[in-house]
């Protein structure tokens, strides 16, 4: 067994992976089940460096899933009895001890996937370099994972809980499945009775389709003109889109603000069925005539030689063959009049025509508790989560094509 | 040579001017691209010029409710006795504090039973029981008292109505505020003027450099954590893009949330159990705090970084995106190539990656630029501007909305404009053609 510059190498990485990982898991744990538990970073520092030693020291052909397992429950046992020696900060319970198996066997897990195929030897600069990215990979994956994660979890699991255990304990973030449906779903029911949400549901519905619906009637026609015919100002009008798609929201906002004012149209759903569509034509143009230009010409060239008008082609041949296009560019824009807020906020005054959005915002004051403001979050991402998750190969194709926006 | 062979053929040219089939489609194409057009001309182009008029105009929240007169209607004393004269006074206001009503016209049904005595005031006239007044302009604020005298007659006695049963009808035209002809740089003075503006814009820079490149490496990242094939990775590829998915309502609420100072705050609670902080850390409403590097101690702005950082979580998912499907074309005999000639995975990614992936970088880099320059709803969210996060786009609301300014919030965003026009050309003018 040669020790060479990987073997010191391992230690590092026991110890990151046992100290990352003691302090995620506890903290989860703390999550979810609403007891106290601190890390001891150190000595799970300690315990990771043993384990990952044991692991290393054996010979690289021979590590199995097996040994890995041996590596965490060597690492398990050298934490138990440290903490054991010199006093842990949580009592030993089935839950601490839970953790702490959780926590090995994943940076056992983490350290094999690191380490997998090297020997405790000395490793020429590929192979370090490797085994770096293997640990930058890893790092990632759990930082990543985190990060997007925490809000939604937090958002899903705030809105179940009651307004004394919040108050009692802000980490507790454990649900009680025992108690009955209509207790645990309290905020939401509260919701749907006494704030109107399935109004701002019905109305946020209402205003999403209308615009997707007003968007496709308009910008269809507008980006086959631009990819297609052949017309003077073709080249400026083209560039113009995109151009025209740059300018925010924030910047149109008081002129349009004073101008329906005026006009009566501010504090009505109208204004925002006017206004949206305005705002994402620009990008459905944009992203419609990307798609028309990938289109083979010759198909529309035989249909106009077989006798078709070129509205004929357009109906006949153009959108069956675009259905992709404007299923993604459909999914695109709903996602962007669902989750609207300036307009929504600036505009509409009365509760009765609140889109979720602006629902979700007027819950934001001292008086009304937060696990309602988190159930209302939790009503206003849902819909568009699922319909996301439904079709994601379309909505991922419409992120990429138009997602300049945003 | 043989010229014998050569045949004249008139000179070739291409036709010119547009046949019947070159103006055929020149209309359709119009006519395809007109409501388009015409939609995106009045709900966008439109109110950015009217941007730059509102900027010269000193127009408060409270002049878009046109200016009107109100009046209050009364007799006294009440008539008791056939013949006692009374007299009915009609108090006019101009509610606005500045706006002119021109040319205003009371009209209103006098009761059956008074009749005028004397003289009747001279702007008006009496057709039958209708009565007329030409008021002429009420100038802001103005307050004035129009009487009649009357006679009460025994009609009047057996069946006294309260003139105020007619409701007066005062019609006039009234000043409008935006459409008048009073222009002035008061707003753009009291935008440029003082430390205010100058500390926004540079909130602006701040945010919008560092919450691009932010989200533009995170991106970079994750996409390399993808970019092999694993089980699970196409679930975990959706999953990124959670927090540009979800509403921004939604996921800004969570994390003020997952911050607060208060008691309930998630992180900080975490923080203090496992020892890391002794007390709440106001990650939201602290502006800053004093660092010491090296001995050097410099302001950390606490508030600015947060939203920086909000900003890269939430966008993160876009490039990553982009990165990711251009790392999906990119083929993999280059790579193989290197791999045999020695190149350690450092340097694959260093000479054979990120020069594939500068084009779509640069791209993505100039339109977040000018995406996260035009950000409001996140900050608006999170702090509402305070604390030192005061950007260019929430001093626009500030000014129009929370100071009730238009004017000046106006005067904000032409400055705004101005930023986003330039960014707008330097993109078309570096971008890559077919890359983004």
């Amino acid at each position: 067994m040669r020790i060479g510059n990987t073997f010191f190498i391992t230690l590092v990485i026991g110890a990151l992976w046992g100290a990352i990982y003691t302090v995620v898991f506890s903290v989860l744990a703390m999550l979810i089940s609403g007891e106290t538990i601190i890390p001891d970073v150190g000595v799970a520092l300690f315990s990771g460096v043993a384990g990952a030693a044991s692991y290393i020291l054996h010979p690289a052909k021979g590590r199995s899933w097996y040994w890995v397992s041996v590596s965490a429950a060597l690492a398990l046992v050298v934490y138990v009895v440290v903490t054991g020696v010199m006093g842990s900060s949580n009592e030993l319970t089935v839950l601490t001890f839970g953790t702490a198996v959780v926590t090995f066997l994943i940076a056992a897990a983490s350290w094999h996937l690191c380490l997998n195929g090297m020997g405790s030897e000395s490793q020429v600069r590929y192979q370090l370099e490797v085994i770096f990215l293997r640990v930058m990979k890893g790092l990632g994956f759990v930082f990543f994972s985190i990060i997007v994660a925490l809000p939604f979890y937090v958002m899903l699991m705030t809105s179940l809980k009651s307004q004394q255990s919040l108050l009692a304990n802000p980490l507790d973030l454990s649900i009680d499945l025992t108690q009955n449906p209509q207790q645990l779903f309290r905020s939401y029911i509260e919701l749907f009775t006494k704030y109107q949400f399935g109004q701002f549901l019905l109305n946020s519905t209402i205003v999403s389709v209308v615009t997707v619906i007003i968007t496709l009637l308009f910008s269809i026609p507008g980006a086959y003109a631009v990819s297609r015919l052949r017309f003077p100002g073709k080249e400026v009008m083209a560039r113009s889109i995109l151009l025209i798609y740059m300018v925010p929201a924030i910047v149109l906002v008081i002129p349009l603000y004073a101008v329906f004012s005026q006009l009566g149209l501010r504090n009505s759903l109208l204004g925002l069925i006017i206004v949206y569509p305005a705002t994402t034509i620009p990008v459905a143009v944009y992203m419609f005539q990307g798609y028309f230009r990938g289109l083979p010409y010759e198909l529309e060239e035989a249909g106009l030689m077989d006798g078709l008008t070129r509205v004929g082609v357009i109906l006949k041949i153009t959108l069956p063959l675009s259905l992709p296009a404007i299923a993604s560019v459909s999914l695109y824009i709903f996602m962007i009049a669902w989750n609207e807020f300036l307009f929504a906020f600036m505009f509409l005054d009365d509760p009765s025509i609140f889109t979720l959005s602006r629902g979700v915002q007027s819950l934001n004051t001292s008086e009304i508790p937060r696990q309602h403001l988190m159930a209302g979050a939790v009503i206003a991402t849902l819909p568009v989560l699922v319909l996301f998750l439904w079709f994601e190969k379309f909505l991922v194709a419409g992120l990429t094509a138009g997602s300049v926006k945003g | 040579m043989n010229s014998s062979r050569q045949v004249h053929l008139p000179k070739a040219v291409p036709p010119k001017g547009r046949g019947p089939l070159g103006s055929g489609e020149m209309r359709l194409a119009y006519t395809m691209i007109l409501p388009t057009l015409l939609i995106v001309l009045s709900i966008v182009l439109l109110p950015l010029l009217a941007n730059f008029w509102i900027s010269f105009k000193p127009v408060e929240l409270g002049d878009l409710r046109p200016p009107t007169i109100l009046s209050n209607e009364r007799l006294k004393p009440s008539p008791k006795a056939v013949g006692e004269q009374a007299e009915i006074s009609y108090r006019l206001r101009n509610t606005s504090q500045r706006g002119v009503v021109a040319d205003s016209i009371l009209t209103d049904t006098m009761p059956d039973g008074l009749v005028v005595n004397g003289e009747l005031d001279s702007r008006c006239q009496l057709d039958g029981n209708q009565l007329k007044c030409d008021l002429g302009t009420f100038v802001p604020a103005k307050r004035e008292t129009l009487n009649i005298a009357v006679t009460a007659t025994r009609e009047y006695l057996d069946n006294p109505i309260n003139p105020r049963a007619s409701k007066p009808v005062i019609s006039g035209d009234p000043d409008n505020i935006l459409t008048n002809s009073v222009f002035s740089l008061k707003n753009y003075k009291k935008v440029f003027s003082g430390s205010e503006f100058w500390k926004v814009l540079r909130v602006s820079l701040y945010y919008t450099i560092f919450g691009t490149i932010g989200a533009l490496l995170f991106g970079l990242f994750a996409a390399q954590l993808l970019s092999t094939t694993f089980p699970g990775r196409g679930v975990l590829r959706g999953f990124f893009l959670f927090p540009y998915v979800a509403p921004v309502i939604a996921v800004a609420f969570a994390w003020v949330l997952i911050l607060d100072a208060g008691p309930g705050g998630t992180l900080n609670a975490i923080l203090m159990k496992i020892g890391a902080t002794d007390g709440p850390i106001n990650f939201l409403g602290r502006r800053a705090t004093p660092i010491s590097f090296f001995g050097l101690t410099f302001d950390f702005p606490v508030a600015l970084t947060t939203v920086i950082s909000f900003e890269v979580w939430r966008y993160f998912p876009l490039s990553f995106l982009f990165i990711l499907a251009r790392m999906q074309s990119m083929s993999s005999e280059t790579y193989e190539a290197a791999e045999i000639d020695g190149a350690t995975p450092l340097q694959q990614f260093w000479y054979i990656s990120l020069p594939q992936l500068a084009g779509i970088l640069a791209v993505i880099f100039l339109l977040r630029f000018i995406w996260t320059f035009n950000k409001f709803d996140d900050i608006f969210l999170l702090t509402g501007g305070a604390a030192g996060t005061r950007t260019l786009t929430v001093d626009i609301y500030e000014q129009a909305f929370a100071v009730s300014n238009l004017g000046a919030g106006a005067a904000v965003a032409v400055v705004v404009f101005f930023v986003l026009l330039t960014s707008a050309l330097l993109l078309f003018k570096f971008s890559p053609q077919d890359d983004g």
